[in-house]
């Protein structure tokens, strides 16, 4: 039935689906994939072209398929079955599969779907995700949208997908912002941009004309922190993605950089080098007071605030070398936690607050780590020349950083290109971008109103 | 009247709003004065125009100048910003040189090769500046004429991954403005 009617952004509306056939029941051991045991055998799933009530609504459908299927593969957690081997058509399964048909092909999770388009030109988009061996429905939803809205609803459909399969969120109707780059690396040209977290949609905010670093998103607001040179002068700024318009952060009489949004979007957290000296500050966005939050004569750098706002990690040489430490957000009780041997840097917090993601440097190599808040349990994910600068996903499964390859002797620049990686340590691949890229950061999970 | 090239080759190290001009040869652009004249809007220093015209060399006071007759790096061991030997030597030079032209400003760039993490070279790069900066004040450098700016890694002059490179890339750098 119509079961929570609610508004999704650009005016699609979202129903549940009346169950069809079984009586919604899970069996008792439900098809479920559990995501945190390493190296898991992806899920046989077909994932069907959605069938359309028209020749638009037919094409949308076979789009919207290969997004969703594009997606759950990617994740590493599907193996999404070839199309050739279907042995059912999508205008046979208008009502229910026969699922004998796929126990052929051994497909575990069947994703059906159709497309209408209205009198008015809106589409109405249903899904349906069907447990093979069990002969029933394990989810319907249903969506009205505009056509130019296509894409967005086949991302929110596999979160809908991942999240029935896995208990867990999604992340597919995220996007990415970072630093596109290109040319030598003495003239190296730098420019913010966003894409969907598939690397569709790409699009340039800046021009090049000045160097910018670090962006970060707001958790709560369509906008973006990071480092410009503007004007030659190194200043954190804030870019609303709507309007386009870019607004220095606050007067300081030295560089501003490191900038990173609490989980509430209310402040950003950023050093001031000062004589030489970078000290972390937070700033209200509200009231624009500042605040300072370490006094030491060392690199106090990279924070980043805890889930609950309550703790903030960072990165510091006071003792010597690069090290991670944490603190509360009003600068008392500062500790080390990193003690292993080598560098630490660019510490970020977990969403699930359980983790913290770093870079390592020791021996010539970079590695992307994770260890648990108080410093234990360090592991390290990935080795290259250089990786560096994890963000997570939003829910906390998937990191992302970037990878700079060797430059060569005569200059020209190594590879510098966005990967992903799963926090088990696996489903290891690279994001395609349209140029080198460097810096992501990874969206909120878009909210469905 | 070559101290207009000065200003221009300064601007296109420093200005990010004068690139586009700075993208055509500066050297066959002879108006610079309307690209902003910021430092050099005030009258030319005294240069003795009696002694004989200047023909070849660098102006006296010039990045040129600068780069030719005291050189305008100084180098860092990895992970440090403390002044070396050789570096606290160069800028005993830079003193000099700056109080033999007093009306020169000028901005020191710290640098750092590509083995760190980003933020963290900004940081570093920012220290190496302002590590030469005080000791130019030291010297007796008025601390107005002294700017510092880091770029971190992010401006190698050298763009191998060797260690060749690496050393080069970790400087700071006098930039007259």
């Amino acid at each position: 039935m119509m079961g929570i009617p609610m508004r999704l952004g650009l005016g699609a509306l979202v129903f549940a689906l009346l169950l069809v056939g079984g009586t919604g029941t899970p069996r008792a051991q439900g098809l479920q994939i559990t995501v945190t045991s390493g190296n898991v055998d992806p899920l046989p799933m077909a994932v069907t072209d959605f069938h359309g009530s028209n020749e638009t609504a037919g094409q949308v459908g076979r789009d919207m398929s290969r997004v969703i299927s594009d997606n759950l593969e990617r994740s590493g957690l599907f193996d999404a079955l070839d199309r050739k081997a279907f042995l059912e058509k999508p205008e046979d399964m208008l009502v229910q599969p026969n699922f004998a048909q796929w126990r052929v092909i051994n497909a575990q999770a069947l994703v059906t779907g159709k497309v209408q388009q209205k009198s008015d030109g809106q589409l109405r988009v249903e899904f349906r995700l069907w447990d093979v061996f069990a002969s029933e429905q394990m989810e319907g939803i249903g969506y009205e949208t505009t056509p130019a809205n296509w894409r967005r609803i086949a991302h929110i459909i596999s979160d809908a997908i991942y999240k029935r399969l896995t208990g867990e969120e999604g992340y597919f109707d995220t996007r990415i912002v970072y630093v596109a780059e290109k040319g030598p690396p003495d003239r190296r040209e730098k420019r913010l941009a966003i894409m969907d977290q598939d690397g569709d949609n790409n699009r340039f905010l800046t021009d090049g004309s000045y160097l910018v670093l670090t962006p970060r998103f707001s958790p709560s607001r369509q906008e973006i922190t990071y480092l410009s040179y503007y004007r030659n002068k190194p200043r954190v700024y804030i870019y609303n993605i709507d309007t386009g318009r870019q607004e220095v952060l606050g007067d300081f009489p030295g560089m501003t950089y490191a900038p990173r949004f609490s989980p509430e979007g209310d402040r950003v957290i950023m050093s001031l080098a000062q004589s030489g000296n970078s000290e972390i500050y937070s700033m209200d966005l509200r009231t624009r007071v500042i605040r300072r939050l370490t006094r030491n004569p060392a690199i106090d750098t990279s924070p980043c605030y805890s889930p609950d706002s309550k703790r903030i990690v960072f990165n510091s040489d006071r003792g010597g070398t690069q090290q991670l430490y944490v603190m509360n957000a009003d600068g008392s009780d500062q500790r080390r936690i990193s003690f292993g041997k080598g560098r630490y840097a660019t510490p970020v917090w977990s969403p699930r607050g359980d983790l913290i993601a770093f870079t390592k440097f020791r021996k010539g190599k970079f590695h992307i780590g994770v260890m648990h808040p108080d410093g234990s349990g360090e592991r390290l994910l990935t080795t290259s020349f250089l990786d560096e600068a994890p963000t997570w996903s939003p829910n906390g499964r998937v990191l992302m950083y970037f990878r700079q390859e060797r430059s060569k002797s005569d200059g020209v620049a190594g590879r510098v290109r966005l990967r992903s990686i799963d926090l088990t340590g696996y489903n290891e691949r690279e994001i395609i971008t349209p140029t080198d890229a460097s810096d992501p950061a990874w969206s909120p999970l878009a909210p469905l109103n | 009247m070559p101290i207009r090239n000065i200003g221009l080759k300064a601007l296109c190290l420093f200005g990010a709003l004068a690139l586009a001009a700075c993208a055509s040869d500066p050297e066959s652009t002879t108006d610079g004065s309307g690209s902003g004249g910021g430092a050099n809007s005030t009258p030319p220093p005294q240069v003795q125009q009696s002694a004989k015209p200047v023909q070849e060399g660098p102006a006296p006071g010039s990045q040129e100048d600068l780069d030719l007759n005291v050189g305008s790096l100084v180098f860092f061991d990895y992970d440090q910003s403390e002044l070396t030997p050789e570096g606290q030597e160069t800028v005993k030079r830079w003193a000099q040189w700056l109080n033999q032209y007093p009306s020169v400003t000028v901005s020191i760039e710290g640098h750092c090769d590509e083995r760190g993490t980003r933020e963290y070279n900004l940081g570093l790069g920012e220290r190496r500046a302002s590590s030469a900066r005080s000791f130019l004040v030291a010297l007796g450098v008025d601390e107005s004429r002294l700017g510092t700016i880091s770029y971190g890694k992010e401006r190698p002059v050298c763009g191998g991954s060797n260690e060749a490179c690496w050393s080069q890339n970790r400087r700071g750098q006098l930039l007259v403005n």
